[in-house]
């Protein structure tokens, strides 16, 4: 059975279908991409998944169970973390707050033990700090030492996105659904990323979806891509199948010119 | 790179008359609106020093020296070495002055010569006779156009004078003129410490201070300020760089210090400043509980008066033998455990409609229930319950059995208020380094994340919104059991108001800041019915308010003690240069280990 199992997902704005009769697996383990031209409903997709955006038909499951019209907070403490195409960070907390307050669906403290200080109350505490530094440094010395402690706003573009992984990787999900990881990396750091995408898998056991324009991290990371085009899946598997397939092509360049007369 | 000097001007007329014209003007506005306010002369009882100034005067003759130093401020751009200032600037200051004089000046002809006192109830013959000092027009004008051209001088020799003397000078100025305005707290003091004479050589029997304490006071305050010199940051510098347990015990030291005077000074404090600090407390009980909901957790609530409306008559009614439906005659002990479970009622009531909207919406909202609550004490329908518009009279104090808290024993009331205060304290700075305090935070920065990342927002936006009300219900209980009565008209809308300016200018999200704020606004001002140090400004305490919040959200906004975390926010781009600055080292190490990994890779 595939981890995550959605079947004809329609997403409506007003008159627009922004999804139009999405079928789409995950399996446990897996790394898929998916692309498509802007507009193409990727975000959408990611918002209906993550509970943010209602979907107006069809049926999404997580691990067998549906997760159709549950609050983005509890699609979370099931297992399925995400970040932001346009990096929404809490800016003015500092860096380790921000993966600190990532844990609290994990974490059940609440006035009584702050107040009291109890020892339940202290070991939560550390335990918390203690993920949110292992999260951190995962990588490497760009989040911790005095970075810890900065606000992240004064974060770089790249590692305000890293810190968004770190984020959510903070709510121990299952499945991480990252959107656009590397926009507005230079090539140096996609590189870097690309690879600590893998390393995702393979040390953290994270199944991953990921958005990307970067056809070159695309190739790399995904076992395989899933094309959308209008709200609808138009291609499926491997890199190279998905690559050379006429009809992406001409959703991404257009119809060749003696073809459309 | 060269340093560009900006040019200087070629003689000491060559001003831009534009811009000192508009200053003038301005100074000349300020003048006539606060005299047409009618502040100057209702203020002019409170004598400051004897037979010399008097609070009117003083606030007639500040607005020149403060208009003065804005007007001769130098622009200074980024890049550009600033010009020395010097005799340039003092003219600057006096042609301002000068033009404000003028208007002063112009508006006393126009009282002599018609009589407006229709629309504007303060124009006065009195008006005429304060600023003329009772000696005829001619001199009144010429007068006041030489002392303005003087003050305004003078605040622009501000800019000019050597630092040491600047800080002399304004340490003087601002000590005398506290001493001046504190004089009914230091006669309390001096009484309880049986230091009469200490009183009786500062101040003159019919008040203010006597022109040989001025000199003396003056000269001593002189001294400190220059011997203080430094020492001060210093010592907080020293503190802030310890760490670990000299820290923790440094912190302790002074946590005891604190509570030792917070419990022992009252003992020697008289009546009225005993009541007056009560009034601080009640206060500073509201908004530190406000702090919690609109500080922490970014939830605009207006209404927040219902709270105190609540605990209010939550203790009226199950302890006073009046209460028209109901009377038990608790002891306010076990009263207060039914106030908190009204008061937590009564947040999940209104907060659960409401918790959904956002910013404006939210505040509208709960502007609304604010009122609902007082206007529901206030109806028929409840009236035989909780006594309408008679309210519940003769509660009464608080037993302890070995002390009685009631109005007419401030000191007593004030330990009560600190120990709650106590209690919003520790509860604000615990939760702060908590789960649900991060939480509130998140919140407060991105809702919708805040959700993605599995913060329940609701039910923490609801515990919000509860903490806040059960703080605020044992305000109104205190206030209960000291004032003996509560009356819908207690709860109006302004004090919601009043509490959130206290918060906004004493620095939101900071406990410190919020404590500063009731002990400024509450304690020199006074609250919405509490008279305050400066009685005289009872009448224009709202103006006050008004027209210091507004300064504060232009110059200011983070407050006067703000939070590390809200300066940050506010002044974003300065902070940020600051860590590019500090960055270079690392963002050099950045490079190195990336394109280690991407060997590899390629």
């Amino acid at each position: 059975m595939s981890l995550l199992e959605i079947r004809d997902l329609k997403v409506t704005f007003g008159g627009l279908d922004a999804l139009s009769g999405l079928n789409f697996h995950v399996d446990e383990g897996e790394i898929v991409s998916v692309i498509g031209p802007n507009g193409a409903g990727k975000t959408t997709f990611f918002n209906a998944i993550s509970g943010l955006v209602p979907p107006t038909e069809g049926e999404i499951e997580f691990e067998g169970e549906s997760i159709v019209g549950l609050d983005p907070s509890i699609v979370t403490s099931l297992g399925i973390a995400r970040t932001f195409q346009n990096v929404r960070l809490f800016p003015n907390m500092t860096v380790l707050e921000n993966v600190m307050v990532a844990q609290h669906c994990r974490t059940t403290q609440l006035l009584v033990g702050a107040l009291l200080q109890t020892k339940a109350f202290k070991k939560e505490e550390r335990e918390i700090r203690e993920r949110a530094e292992e999260v951190l440094g995962f990588f490497g010395h760009r989040l911790i030492g005095y970075r810890m402690d900065q606000p992240a706003f004064a974060l770089s573009y790249a590692n305000r996105r890293r810190l968004e992984i770190a984020r959510a990787m903070a709510t121990q999900p299952r499945m991480l659904l990252l959107d656009e990881p590397v926009a507005g990396m230079n090539p140096i750091e996609t590189i870097e990323l690309t690879e600590m995408i893998g390393r995702l898998r393979t040390e953290w056991g994270f199944t991953i979806v990921v958005i990307e324009h970067d056809m070159k991290v695309v190739r790399d990371v995904s076992d395989r891509v899933v094309v959308l085009d209008h709200g609808v899946p138009i291609a499926q598997g491997s890199y190279d199948e998905v690559s050379t397939d006429p009809d992406v092509i001409e959703a991404y360049l257009g119809r060749p010119v003696e073809a459309a007369s | 790179m060269n340093v560009r000097v900006a040019p200087a001007p070629s003689s000491i007329l060559d001003q831009d008359w534009s811009k000192v014209l508009r200053w003038g003007l301005i100074c000349g506005g300020a003048l006539i609106a606060i005299c047409l306010v009618g502040m100057p002369v209702e203020m002019d009882r409170r004598i400051l020093v004897e037979r010399y100034l008097s609070l009117g005067y003083l606030s007639v003759l500040c607005i020149p020296v403060l208009v003065g130093w804005v007007a001769s401020t130098q622009v200074v751009l980024e890049g550009v070495e600033a010009r020395k200032q010097g005799l340039f600037d003092l003219v600057t200051g006096f042609v301002v002055g000068a033009i404000g004089g003028g208007c002063l000046a112009l508006l006393m002809v126009a009282l002599d010569s018609w009589n407006l006192r229709d629309p504007l109830v303060n124009w006065s013959p009195k008006l005429l006779r304060f600023l003329t000092y009772e000696n005829g027009m001619g001199f009144g004008a010429v007068a006041w156009i030489v002392t303005g051209a003087v003050l305004g001088l003078a605040g622009a020799s501000f800019r000019v004078m050597p630092r040491a003397v600047r800080r002399f000078t304004t340490f003087v100025l601002f000590g005398l003129i506290s001493l001046s305005i504190l004089e009914s707290v230091i006669d309390d003091l001096s009484e309880g410490f049986r230091l009469e004479w200490l009183d009786e050589f500062m101040y003159a029997k019919k008040g203010g201070l006597t022109l040989t304490s001025v000199i003396v006071i003056g000269a001593v305050i002189g001294v400190l300020s220059l011997v203080a010199d430094g020492r001060m940051k210093a010592a907080t510098e020293r503190y802030r760089n310890l760490e670990g347990v000299e820290r923790q015990k440094t912190s302790i030291v002074l946590f005891v210090v604190v509570a030792v005077l917070c419990i022992v000074l009252p003992m020697f404090l008289g009546k009225i400043v005993n009541e007056l600090l009560a009034n601080v407390g009640l206060f500073l009980l509201l908004a530190l509980g406000l702090n919690i909901v609109v500080g922490l957790a970014g939830l605009l609530d207006l209404g927040y008066v219902a709270f105190f409306a609540v605990g209010g008559y939550t203790t009226a009614v199950l302890t006073s033998p009046n209460s028209p439906w109901f009377a038990p005659e608790l002891h306010f002990g076990f009263a207060l455990i039914f106030v908190v479970i009204f008061a937590t009622i009564t947040g999940l009531v209104i907060g659960a409609p409401v918790i959904r909207m956002r910013g404006d919406y939210l505040a509208i909202v709960t502007l609304g229930f604010g009122e609902i609550i007082r206007l529901l004490f206030m109806s028929d329908w409840l009236g035989p319950y909780f006594g309408g518009a008679q309210g519940v009279t003769n509660i009464p104090g608080v037993d302890l059995g070995f002390a009685t808290v009631k109005g007419t024993d401030p000191r007593s009331v004030f330990y009560l208020v600190l120990f709650f205060c106590a209690i919003a304290i520790y509860v604000s700075w615990r939760l702060q380094a908590s789960r649900l305090g991060r939480a509130w935070m998140a919140i407060r920065e991105d809702e919708q994340v805040a959700e993605a990342m599995g913060i329940n927002t609701v039910s923490s936006k609801l515990m919000a919104f509860v903490v806040g009300a059960v703080l605020a219900s044992f305000s109104g209980a205190v206030l209960a059991a000291k004032v003996g009565s509560v009356f819908p008209t207690s709860f109006m809308i302004l004090v919601s108001i009043i509490i959130l300016v206290v918060v906004i200018v004493g620095g939101m999200g900071n406990i410190a800041g919020v404590m500063v704020g009731s002990f400024v606004l509450i304690g020199v001002l006074g609250g919405p019915k509490q008279p305050g140090l400066l009685q005289e400004f009872q009448n224009f305490k709202l103006l006050i308010y008004g027209l210091l919040l507004v300064f504060m959200m232009l110059k200011r906004p983070e407050g006067l003690v703000p939070s590390a975390r809200r300066s940050r926010e506010l002044h974003q781009e300065e902070f940020l240069q600051d860590a590019w600055l500090q960055d270079d080292k690392l963002d050099s190490d950045d490079e190195v280990s990336v394109s280690d990994g991407g060997g590899e890779e390629q």
